[in-house]
């Protein structure tokens, strides 16, 4: 070896430990493998950018005078986080299961990366990292949309004062997309435990159970209770935290119920749900070996 | 301090004993091969020692209970299990910025010097490199973190000959030092014999005979018996007896070299010679204990 080089080649055994940021990387790691949870949304919003832009000329061009144009803006952010939610959904139910189907599991549990760590990188996407991806995409796409329909508006001759209807409502997108993140965390937290725990197709021990029980219910007392608890999971969140009628226009400020929103038995019970699976996730995270 | 300390080690999988009672010594510095015919346990010793499964009995590894202490104990063990556990879809960069990330004694340099040397571009996926790169990819990461102890678990399966001996050839020129322990299992037992320094064999989820190798080559004996003396040398106590090309070959456990040479023409038995002797000769396992 050249004795110049060596000092900069060798160094003494055991070394310093460099810092580490597990938990960033864990999370780096899921989006390198699923990169639809961003191409995904990306593509949605793609689409609604488009939509909208047309429906706004479209409305402008043939819509009635006086009126400003404030649907394609309102609008917008629904098929964008419908997106994330489905994204989230299929993520969570695969996330601990293809890491033992492929065998992956073997490396990724020879490094020093807790199994708390990687079970919290993996919920954090459906429950973190997609929800925020929705917040940013809905507003940039709002903000791209609101000169179109200020103009648009303005050119159906729609006054300064009607313009408020077209400013988008950052405040109420960031609130909806909380409750709905908190009022879902059980949902994904189940999806996350079944996808540790299945020894094959995750995704049918995810639903056909919460199906056989509604079945088995309706059979033996005829009665729906199961079902509706589900009906509620789903809607819940716009029931409790909106006084918005369902099927009217785009809830405004003052229709916000936070207090009624976070009293709801519905939220507490379903959080403990959500952390009793993230539990044992992390548990069986620990035992299960490649499938 | 011994690196690996187990008592009566035990796994069950249902009705099958993977694990039927096992005792492992391991010192620093060692290179230890445990060889075993398929489904012997071999794979489940190690990822009992890893940290990766529950188990009933003691076990400390680094001075550490790795089934409570598996991610504090993985910032000094290495573990290759063969070439298909790296992710698929991952490109060479992002193993090389994951790996810095969360290992704080990974040397992201010592590995891309490595890389330097392979045909493995950055860019790549995993799924893209044949098999024989995913291994030198595989084995640079590994080279590059500073682990006091490297778990190998048939690292060489399913790779061309070339690939193999490169591989243990890299190991152990470019790796291991003293202050280094290496645990691999086999069940090629030739291809690894030149490079180990100890030997545990392993059957039935029992470890059948420990053995430094400088012990095994003072302690078997293989004569090619000239024809008129076969009568005497089964006289004393061949715990194996095959035939080549009419000759008859004995082996012996700590028999007299002396006596034996005059019997015929003694040579030290190769390791997967004894393998096969103690594995088919339940005395000679019994005897070893």
């Amino acid at each position: 070896m050249n004795p110049e080089t060596a000092p900069y080649v060798e160094r003494p055994p055991q070394a310093a430990p460099s810092p580490t940021r597990p938990l960033y990387w864990s999370i780096r790691r899921e989006l390198w493998e699923n990169r639809s949870i961003y191409l995904a949304p990306l593509i949605v919003t793609g689409v609604v950018l488009f939509g909208s832009f047309m429906s706004t000329l479209m409305a402008a061009a043939t819509g009635p005078s006086g009126k400003p144009i404030s649907k394609p803006i309102g609008m917008a952010p629904a098929p964008i986080m419908f997106t994330t939610f489905i994204v989230g959904f299929f993520y969570a139910v695969e996330a601990l299961y293809s890491e033992r189907r492929e065998r992956t599991i073997l490396f990724f549990k020879s490094l020093p990366v807790s199994d708390v760590t990687t079970v919290f990188a993996k919920a954090a996407i459906p429950m973190f990292v997609l929800p925020a991806i929705a917040l940013i995409l809905s507003a940039a796409t709002q903000l791209i949309l609101l000169p179109v329909a200020v103009l648009g508006s303005l050119s159906r001759g729609a006054t300064g004062s009607q313009l408020g209807a077209v400013l988008p409502e950052p405040v109420i997108m960031l609130y909806g997309m909380t409750i709905h993140t908190l009022w879902f965390a059980p949902i994904f937290c189940w999806l996350l435990f079944v996808s540790a725990w299945a020894k094959r197709a995750p995704i049918l021990w995810a639903i056909l159970p919460a199906l056989a029980i509604a079945g088995l219910e309706r059979m033996t007392f005829n009665t729906w209770y199961f079902m509706n608890m589900l009906q509620y999971r789903m809607s819940g969140a716009i029931r409790e935290g909106f006084a918005t009628k369902p099927g009217t226009n785009s809830p405004r400020f003052t229709e916000l119920t936070p207090l009624n929103f976070l009293s709801a038995p519905g939220l507490w019970v379903g959080l403990m749900f959500a952390a009793a699976c993230l539990v044992a996730s992390v548990r069986l995270r620990r035992s299960r070996e490649p499938i | 301090m011994a690196l690996i300390e187990a008592r009566g080690l035990r796994k069950v999988y249902g009705s099958t004993v993977a694990l039927d009672g096992i005792d492992l010594h391991v010192e620093e510095g060692r290179i230890l091969g445990l060889i075993g015919p398929n489904g012997a346990g071999k794979s489940t010793a190690l990822n009992v020692i890893l940290g990766l499964t529950p188990y009933d009995g003691q076990i400390k590894v680094l001075g550490r209970d790795p089934w409570l202490e598996r991610d504090e104990l993985m910032n000094e063990i290495a573990f290759v299990a063969d070439v298909a556990v790296l992710p698929r879809w991952i490109r060479v960069h992002q193993l090389l910025d994951y790996m810095a990330g969360v290992h704080p004694r990974f040397d992201r340099a010592k590995a891309e010097a490595s890389l330097e040397k392979t045909n493995i571009q950055r860019r790549s996926k995993v799924r893209e490199l044949s098999k024989g790169m995913v291994t030198q990819l595989h084995l640079a990461l590994v080279m590059a973190i500073d682990a006091k102890l490297l778990v190998l678990d048939e690292p060489t399966l399913g790779l061309d000959l070339l690939f193999r001996k490169q591989f243990y050839d890299t190991l152990l020129n470019d790796y291991f030092d003293r202050g280094r322990t290496i645990v691999v299992t086999t069940h090629q037992v030739e291809e690894i014999q030149d490079v180990l320094t100890d030997i545990a064999f392993i059957d039935r989820g029992r470890v059948v005979l420990t053995s430094s190798m400088e012990e095994v080559e003072k302690r078997y004996l293989q004569v090619m018996v000239h024809p008129d003396q076969v009568a005497t040398a089964r006289a004393l106590g061949p715990i194996q007896e095959r035939q080549v090309f009419g000759r008859s070959i004995l082996l012996f456990d700590r028999g007299d070299r002396n006596q034996l040479a005059a019997l015929g023409e003694v040579r030290t038995p190769s390791v997967a010679d004894v393998f096969i002797a103690v594995m088919s000769n339940p005395q000679a396992q019994g005897a070893s204990r």
